[in-house]
């Protein structure tokens, strides 16, 4: 095989690699960004695996399944939201409880669908491309949802930092008593942010159980929420950031097999640890500087709103 | 009969499965048995092969048994002894506790019931009343290798493993002595995704093992994500642990299966004659706790009977996968002409044949 398609295997092997970090990593961003820490990514990612996977098999639809993903992602989050948001509960605990019952919930759903054959996502919805070299074929073979999560870190930049919106999403992350003093409405706020990372935990979950690996089996996610939150502490909340830190551990990942199936001379410990072991060190020294850090960090992260005038 | 609470069970992480467990019959009534799964059933995977086990053992016995099963038992922590201890408090006699990581819980209850039997499934410890048992998995391997050998033309086997342990090397290594021995241009190449189950990873190992020219993929691991892959990237596979023919219908060539079917029915027999006793039984080809699920009809009639040949050799004693001459990867003679490893020799394998390219450790 020709180097250069050994190398755009290993691109769209990173890219597949990389996008349920990305969708799930964004969400949570934008949670984080208006002053929430929701750590049941895992659990809302199980819970759109196990439904999207189910709706498609039940109508047939894959798009059917991808909604019902992330509106059963958002269901859960919602009950986050009323928790840490209304009652002010731990943000904390109550975002370990929501993965805990993610895990066990998504099992008790997909419980009779374990091992239903599923055709998956078609990627056929691109033109014929019999002509075109192999190469740009490798890329066509790409699903749709890979697609979003290229798109998404640039429309995230843009809508943070280039946006009214945005700011006012920053604001509220950052004092929200001060945006309260402003006349916004912090919850509501905080709510939309919620309920967004919601969906996106539950469509990273669909994209896993839909088109990474066509299958629905319990725990399926296999801790991707968690390296997901770690990414977005690591990349110090910044959009651009962290899609190269998900494009990163995903490569570094698929590297490692090719490596393995290359024959080369390192032990298999030793590259397990390596997607870990490059994303930290990448992402801790480009935020090195505890400035930009503080800057970057959502001030108001973690902590409960209670309006008081 | 058995109580089917496996939803609630799920649930409930299992934690309060004990309270849950419904008290046993009266000393009179059926001969009660309990099974501890590490996993989800599911319909494919080890803890399957298990719960098959117990149906062939309640489809065997009738009414004279009643079985008990608690399933996706954690191995870490304090769950599994208490699932154990209920099922012995609660009247069970014989308990069959199915995962490697139960074997401490498994002995500190046994300890505290002498009278209650158990049965360990691929531990080594043993007291007497509790035994252990396990099979010969790389028998199954073998059989598949032959296979591979014949159907490669790229002549590259990929194999996606989870953890580099003996249980794991003797696989590998049984596979490429047998596709060796029908192709000796065959190179077997190993990627090690460092978890039992993780879909996602197995996936992507795959999709690297077929980049790199592998026709023919097969896994150590506990998903199907390989079979799947195999279906979709047009290569040839084989499935493990179950038959995983739906998994691939066109590409899957067979599955080395595990059948516990004909244990649980001979333990349970002897356990209420009175004639059970502690030991260690590692079946194989031989009892039939390991088989072949039926080969895909694209496999050519002269590798069917070569693999039914080595099938009856195997059980005969005559073909033993790891016979000499053995050589690792550098070359080094391992095994001489004529010797063959020894079983403890196989249950420590740490070193690859050569023919594999992977590294260990």
């Amino acid at each position: 095989m020709h180097d250069a398609e050994i190398l755009v295997a290993i691109i769209v092997a990173t890219m597949r690699a990389a996008t349920p970090l990305v969708l799930a990593g964004f969400g949570e961003l934008i949670t984080e960004r208006s002053g929430v820490l929701n750590l049941g990514v895992e659990g809302m990612m199980l819970m759109g695996a196990s439904v999207g996977f189910i709706g498609t098999v039940a109508t047939g639809s894959p798009i059917v399944g991808l909604l019902a993903a992330m509106l059963a992602g958002a269901a859960l989050a919602l009950v986050f939201g009323v928790l840490t948001l209304s009652l002010m509960a731990n943000q904390v605990a109550t975002g370990l409880a929501l993965t805990i019952f993610g895990v066990g919930f998504s099992a008790l759903v997909g419980v009779n669908w374990i091992g239903t054959p599923l055709q998956g996502i078609s990627t056929d919805i691109w033109p014929s491309l019999s002509t075109q070299s192999p190469i740009v074929q490798q890329l066509m073979l790409l699903d749709p949802i890979v697609w979003v999560a290229v798109l998404l870190p640039f429309l995230v930049q843009r809508f943070i930092y280039r946006s009214r919106a945005g700011l006012i999403l920053r604001a509220v992350g950052e004092s929200h008593d001060v945006a309260h003093a402003l006349g916004y409405s912090v919850l509501k706020i905080r709510y939309l942010a919620v309920l967004f990372g919601g969906a996106m935990s539950g469509l990273a979950g669909a994209y896993l159980s839909l088109a990474y690996t066509p299958m629905w089996s319990d725990n399926m996610v296999a801790g991707r929420g968690w390296i997901a939150l770690a990414l977005v502490v690591f990349s110090t909340w910044k959009p651009l950031w962290l899609a190269l830190g998900s494009l990163l551990f995903g490569f570094v990942t698929i590297a490692q097999f090719q490596a393995e199936g290359l024959g080369l001379d390192l032990s298999p410990h030793l590259l397990a640890m390596l997607p870990y072991l490059a994303t930290i060190v990448v992402l801790v020294l480009i935020s090195r500087d505890a400035t930009r850090l503080k800057l970057n960090a959502p001030a108001a992260l973690g902590r409960p709103f209670h309006a008081t005038a | 009969m058995t109580p089917t609470r496996r939803s609630l069970l799920q649930a409930s992480l299992a934690v309060p499965a004990a309270a849950m467990l419904p008290r046993a019959a009266g000393a009179a009534g059926p001969f009660d048995v309990g099974f501890v799964y590490v996993a989800p059933i599911g319909d494919a995977g080890w803890t399957y092969q298990h719960e098959l086990g117990r149906k062939a053992l309640v489809a065997a016995l009738g009414d004279s048994v009643k079985t008990t099963y608690v399933e996706n038992v954690p191995e870490e922590g304090a769950d599994a002894e208490r699932v154990i201890r209920k099922f012995a408090t609660d009247g069970n006699k014989l308990i069959f506790t199915t995962s490697f990581g139960f074997m401490n819980p498994t002995e500190k209850v046994a300890k505290q019931f002498p009278k209650v039997k158990f049965a360990h499934c691929t531990g080594y410890k043993r007291a007497p009343n509790l035994s252990t048992y396990s099979a010969r998995f790389y028998e199954g391997r073998y059989l598949t290798g032959l296979i591979a050998g014949r159907m490669t033309k790229s002549n590259v086997i990929g194999y996606v493993a989870a953890f580099p342990i003996p249980e794991v090397v003797q696989g590998i290594n049984a596979v490429t002595l047998a596709a060796r021995s029908v192709n000796p241009n065959v190179v077997t190449k190993v990627v090690f995704v460092s978890s039992w189950f993780d879909p996602g990873k197995e996936r992507a190992a795959a999709d690297t093992l077929i980049s790199q020219g592998a026709d023919v993929i097969m896994h150590h691991t506990d998903s199907t994500a390989i079979v799947q892959a195999g279906e979709e990237k047009g290569v040839w596979s084989f499935g493990y642990d179950s038959d995983m023919a739906k998994f691939g219908p066109k590409s899957h060539l067979t599955s080395v299966t595990m059948v516990w079917d004909q244990y649980y029915i001979d333990k349970t027999k002897a356990a209420i004659a009175g004639t059970w006793k502690s030991d260690d039984v590692w079946g194989g080809i031989k009892t039939g706790m390991v088989k072949l699920a039926p080969l895909n009809a694209a496999i050519p009639d002269p590798v069917k009977a070569e693999v039914a040949a080595a099938t009856d050799k195997i059980a005969a004693g005559t073909l033993l996968p790891f016979a000499g001459p053995l050589k690792d990867q550098s070359g080094a003679e391992k095994v001489a002409a004529g010797k063959s490893l020894s079983d403890g020799e196989i249950l420590g394998l740490n070193w690859f044949v050569d023919g594999v390219q992977g590294k260990l450790g």
